[in-house]
């Protein structure tokens, strides 16, 4: 939008009309400078678009937040940092404060590090912000993409965000990655050896990729340098290039909003930039900010003065990546060794190592980067969203991805087997087999379970609208019998629990008039089963003739309540019997309407009237 | 009746009568006034609209308002106290005293530092926040939304002048200078891809065959502790025992190529009793009396081993935990490593002391595609 500023020749006969406005002491003080401004970039024009944007308030739209003041904070603390460190592999003597580490011969990089925790004021405060806010910055990306995710933010048009957030993901575990090889501390200096094994064992460019990446044998004298030449320039810049490209796209897009009353796909409700939006999150950058800060002074983190220089003789039990490395870790871990290795000829095909590195990241990664347009595939729905998705609601999208999130669980905790095993002193094999077999199973099992928990609260909120909301009062009939009274929803929950788009399951197609291609007839059949395995379990809303039947019955049983034999229990203590009613897949609201919702069976399969268009 | 049945006997019901686009399951007339969306749902309960907006106890209690300006200008007025105590902490606090707080210790530096520069950080923030929320115009505003796609006419306009524009660069005409073009930017490319062939020396047979196939083991190099450098007689080794060592000429080398020879030259060497293990009989003579000695380097990834199980002779990598069978020349009987730990042959010298009778007869560490790996000890070899 840059705009060049509007040249300012304003007639006399203009100003005339509107006398100008008296100013306050600071906006008269800043007037010249902001004009001096003005006249060279046409602030005005750049700013008035954005000033008073509005964006919508939700507390999960702040993990967005914490991943970019989170990394904010790494740019601060890490050229911090940059000014101690020396990225050097070169043999010293340690001569520092550190008393037990004395007179020890380690590379450059190591005692640098060791001067930064003991010998910087403040160096160890930073370094352990750093190393904090490193962790906070993946989790926090995670969680905000697990949010989107969830909330079907990723749908049109935000699939590129979306992608820009994958390898934004991506980017930040290496970034991650390397940051913490580059002390050359035992531990570090274990990951890198695992990097090295790992590296070298890719089947045909395995030895190829190691000597260049290392600079030749593992551990040479290139490899911290290069990591960290990675570490603090490409990686940091392909970040801050892809933040922008991500907060000027939801600026284009202007943000999702959950539903509720008075939100529409058209419009976006909330605060404005100037002054809601600048106070809060200027405010939670600090707020950010200083809980990293008060970790970094609380929590210790990578002592590396513990661990003693890096040995390739040596290594500590329990020795752990950061977290965000532990899904890869426990499926290198857990992946059994014997039958994995090739020999075939002079080669070895290492699929052990091979195998648990690849297949998971590409797994992980490349579902998330794919899966907005497979949905799209499935529901066919072509139109923008921009009204979030309550996960209820879309039970198979929200059960697969409690799936993965179960698989990726497994994987992480096989990254810590070891642990496992000692800390609940039960069998390390035992550990490693069970996770073996849960890896593939416990995924099952959290589809179902959590496609059937989405399924129950899809009944609960019919519950409220058909029946109303549990008032706490029971009553007693004068028959003796006790019902619970219920109150009628206001409107608004009722907008807010039926306004979701209902994508239908479609059944096989059965026309045959030779209009399509057996190709296209059997893409569309793979399509329509894609959308029964997603829609059909799914609970159809009730109809606008079934609601206004329940309220209607829910005023008359009110007003029966002290009346005269009347049964007021009629709709109210047979839930069990609705709730079974509900699951059939359609709407019908129970017994006690079939007889006005009987016409309305069609709704599962019938209001598909799409044509299949190729 | 389970849901599962019902939606099963639903499905198969409709699957019958069902068609595409046919007249009989369209949408009934008394719905289809409902339909407010294109993909033919209905919405039975429409917009109510904007929900009224309720004051804050601050916007009709002036009381309310006055305290919660007291409250963000303290959150505020802290900050340069905690900057003025990080001042202090700084410059007054030696790096060595310890703050005691119950089983807990923590640096008193850092501790300062810390604490006073995270709650200045925090309070700015939670002023921020606080004044946002009780003070400032709460009052929601809408803003419309426009289509991601850019207009139609802009489209219109845009191709039009791509069009105009290649027949004014004569692109349109003169073929040949944008296809020799696109040409000369695919290859200039090549000449900074050719510049990175030098990021490292190039694993040739020759150059694997010195670098990570090759150990500094050789006939008669003495077996020494790890740390000590000191050789290890066979008569001071316990059954059941196990030792960390190096090759004696390993103290000869400094810096990155002591780091490169250590990591695959480390050796382990264990004591067991010779009557309770498997020696096959083509390595009866790499042992001395039930000293055997293997490489330290996983052949998974190549992290140094040494979790010993005395009783059952097995030896667990802490990294992954692949475990090895040392009484059966290092197989591997659990985890994800895939090949047997290389056994170093041994024997004695005329002083007693342990030395290597030839360096390892296969590659130690982990695997790589160029590996020939039939020379490795399999289950069952003899």
């Amino acid at each position: 939008m840059a705009k060049p500023a509007e040249v300012v020749d304003v007639g006399p006969a203009n100003e005339a009309v509107t006398p100008p406005k008296e100013l306050g002491p600071v906006f008269k003080r800043a007037a010249p400078v902001t004009k001096w401004l003005d006249d060279r970039v046409g602030v005005a024009g750049l700013i008035r678009p954005l000033y008073r944007k509005v964006f919508p308030d939700h507390f999960s739209f702040l993990l967005g937040e914490i991943a970019l003041y989170s990394f904010i904070v790494l740019l601060l603390s890490g050229v911090f940092l940059t000014l101690w460190f020396k990225p050097s592999m070169a043999e010293v003597d340690y001569q520092g404060s550190y008393q037990l580490l004395r007179g020890i011969k380690m590379s450059d990089a190591y005692a640098s590090t060791l001067g930064l925790s003991f010998d910087v004021r403040g160096g160890l405060l930073l370094r352990q912000m750093h190393h904090w806010a490193a962790m906070l910055f993946v989790a926090a990306m995670l969680t905000h993409s697990l949010r989107i995710f969830f909330t079907g933010a990723f749908r049109r048009p935000r699939e590129i965000n979306w992608l820009i957030g994958v390898g934004m993901l991506v980017i930040g575990v290496f970034e991650g990655f390397m940051g913490y090889s580059l002390p050359d501390d035992l531990l570090s200096g274990t990951g890198l050896r695992f990097m090295d094994g790992a590296i070298r064992s890719t089947p045909i460019i395995g030895t190829w990729a190691e000597f260049f990446f290392f600079g030749g044998e593992f551990p040479g004298d290139l490899v911290v340098p290069r990591l960290y030449m990675l570490h603090i320039l490409l990686l940091p810049a392909l970040l801050l290039g892809l933040i922008a490209a991500h907060l000027a796209l939801v600026v284009y897009h202007k943000h999702t909003q959950f539903a509720g009353p008075g939100k529409t796909e058209a419009n976006v409700v909330g605060y404005p930039v100037f002054p809601v939006y600048a106070a809060k999150a200027g405010g939670f950058f600090f707020i950010v900010f200083g809980v990293v800060t008060l970790m970094g002074a609380l929590m210790q983190i990578n002592p590396v003065w513990v661990f003693g220089p890096y040995n390739p003789g040596e290594v500590t039990a329990g020795s752990q990546p950061d977290w965000y490395m532990g899904f890869a870790e426990g499926a290198i871990r857990i992946m059994p060794g014997p039958g994995f290795e090739w020999h075939i000829g002079a080669t070895t095909w290492s699929w052990n190592i091979f195998i648990p590195l690849a297949l998971p990241m590409a797994l992980l990664f490349g579902g998330m980067a794919i899966y907005p347009f497979l949905e799209a595939w499935v529901t066919g729905d072509k139109s923008e969203h921009h009204i979030l998705e309550r996960p209820r609601n879309n039970p198979t999208r929200t059960a697969l991805g409690v799936a993965a999130m179960t698989w990726y669980a497994m994987l992480w905790i096989g990254g810590g087997n070891d642990l496992v095993a000692t800390q609940f002193h039960v069998s390390l094999n035992a550990v490693t087999w069970v996770l073996r077999i849960a890896v593939f199973v416990a995924p099952v099992l959290a589809f179902l379970l959590t496609k059937r928990i989405c399924i129950g609260l899809q009944r609960s909120d019919h519950e409220r609208l058909l029946h109303g909301a549990e008032t706490g009062v029971i009553e007693r009939s004068p028959a003796g019998r006790f019902s619970e009274r219920h109150r009628t929803i206001s409107v608004g929950e009722q907008y807010l629990l039926t306004q979701h788009k209902e994508p239908y399951p479609l059944a096989p197609v059965a026309s045959d008039d030779g209009e399509f291609t057996e190709k296209e007839i059997k893409a569309e059949q793979r399509r329509r089963r894609a959308t029964r395995f997603y829609f059909l379990d799914a609970l159809r809303k009730p109809t606008k003739a079934e609601l206004e039947a329940a309220i209607e019955h829910q005023h008359h049983l009110a007003a029966a309540i002290h009346g005269d034999g009347h049964d007021g229990h009629d709709g109210h203590d047979g839930h069990d019997g609705h709730g079974n009613g509900h699951g059939n897949g359609h709407a019908t609201a129970g017994h006690e309407l079939t007889a006005d919702a009987g016409d309305d069976e069609h709704t599962q399969f019938g209001t598909e009237s799409e044509h299949m268009a190729p | 009746m389970t849901e599962d049945q019902g939606a099963e006997g639903d499905y198969e019901r409709g699957h019958g009568d069902l068609r595409i686009g046919h007249g009989d399951h369209s949408i009934s007339s008394d719905h289809s006034a409902e339909i407010t969306r294109l993909d033919e749902t209905h919405y039975p309960v429409p917009d109510p609209g904007h929900p009224e907006h309720l004051p804050r106890l601050a916007d009709v209690d002036p009381g309310a308002a006055n305290r919660a300006t007291r409250q963000v200008a303290t959150f505020f007025g802290l900050v340069p106290l905690f900057a003025i105590a990080f001042g202090v902490v700084y410059f007054a606090v030696p790096g060595d005293s310890y703050f005691h707080f119950g089983p807990l210790r923590a640096n008193a530096r850092n501790l300062g530092l810390g604490v006073s520069f995270g709650l200045g950080l925090l309070c700015i923030g939670l002023g921020a926040v606080q004044w946002a929320r009780t003070l400032m115009d709460d009052h929601e505003m809408v803003d419309y939304r426009h289509g991601a796609a850019s207009a139609g006419e802009d489209k219109e306009y845009l191709i039009t002048e791509l069009q105009k524009t290649a027949d004014e660069a004569q692109l349109t005409r003169r073929k040949v200078i944008g296809r020799s073009l696109l040409g000369a930017l695919a290859t200039i490319f090549l000449p900074m891809l050719i510049g990175l062939a030098d990021l490292g020396p190039w694993p040739t047979k020759k150059k694997r065959a010195a670098t990570i196939e090759a150990t500094i083991w050789k006939e008669g190099i003495r077996l020494v502790h790890d740390v000590t450098y000191k050789p290890i007689k066979a008569a001071d080794l316990e059954i059941g025992q196990l030792v960390n060592a190096e090759p004696e000429n390993l103290k000869d080398l400094e810096g990155t190529a002591f780091l490169q020879a250590k990591a695959k030259a480390a050796i382990i060497i264990v004591r067991m009793n010779p009557n309770t293990i498997k020696i096959p009989d083509s390595r009866k003579d790499w042992q001395v009396g039930g000293i055997l000695c293997y490489s330290k380097i996983c052949t998974h990834v190549g992290c140094p081993i040494s979790l010993w199980e005395q009783q059952t002779h097995h030896l667990l990598c802490p990294c992954h935990q692949s475990t090895f069978d040392l009484g059966d020349s290092g197989v591997v009987v659990f985890g994800p490593a895939a090949r047997a730990l290389p056994q170093l042959p041994i024997t004695t010298d005329a002083d007693g002391y342990l030395v290597a009778r030839s360096g390892f007869t296969v590659p130690t560490g982990p695997s790589y595609f160029e590996r020939d790996s039939r020379r490795d000890f399999k289950r069952g070899d003899n």
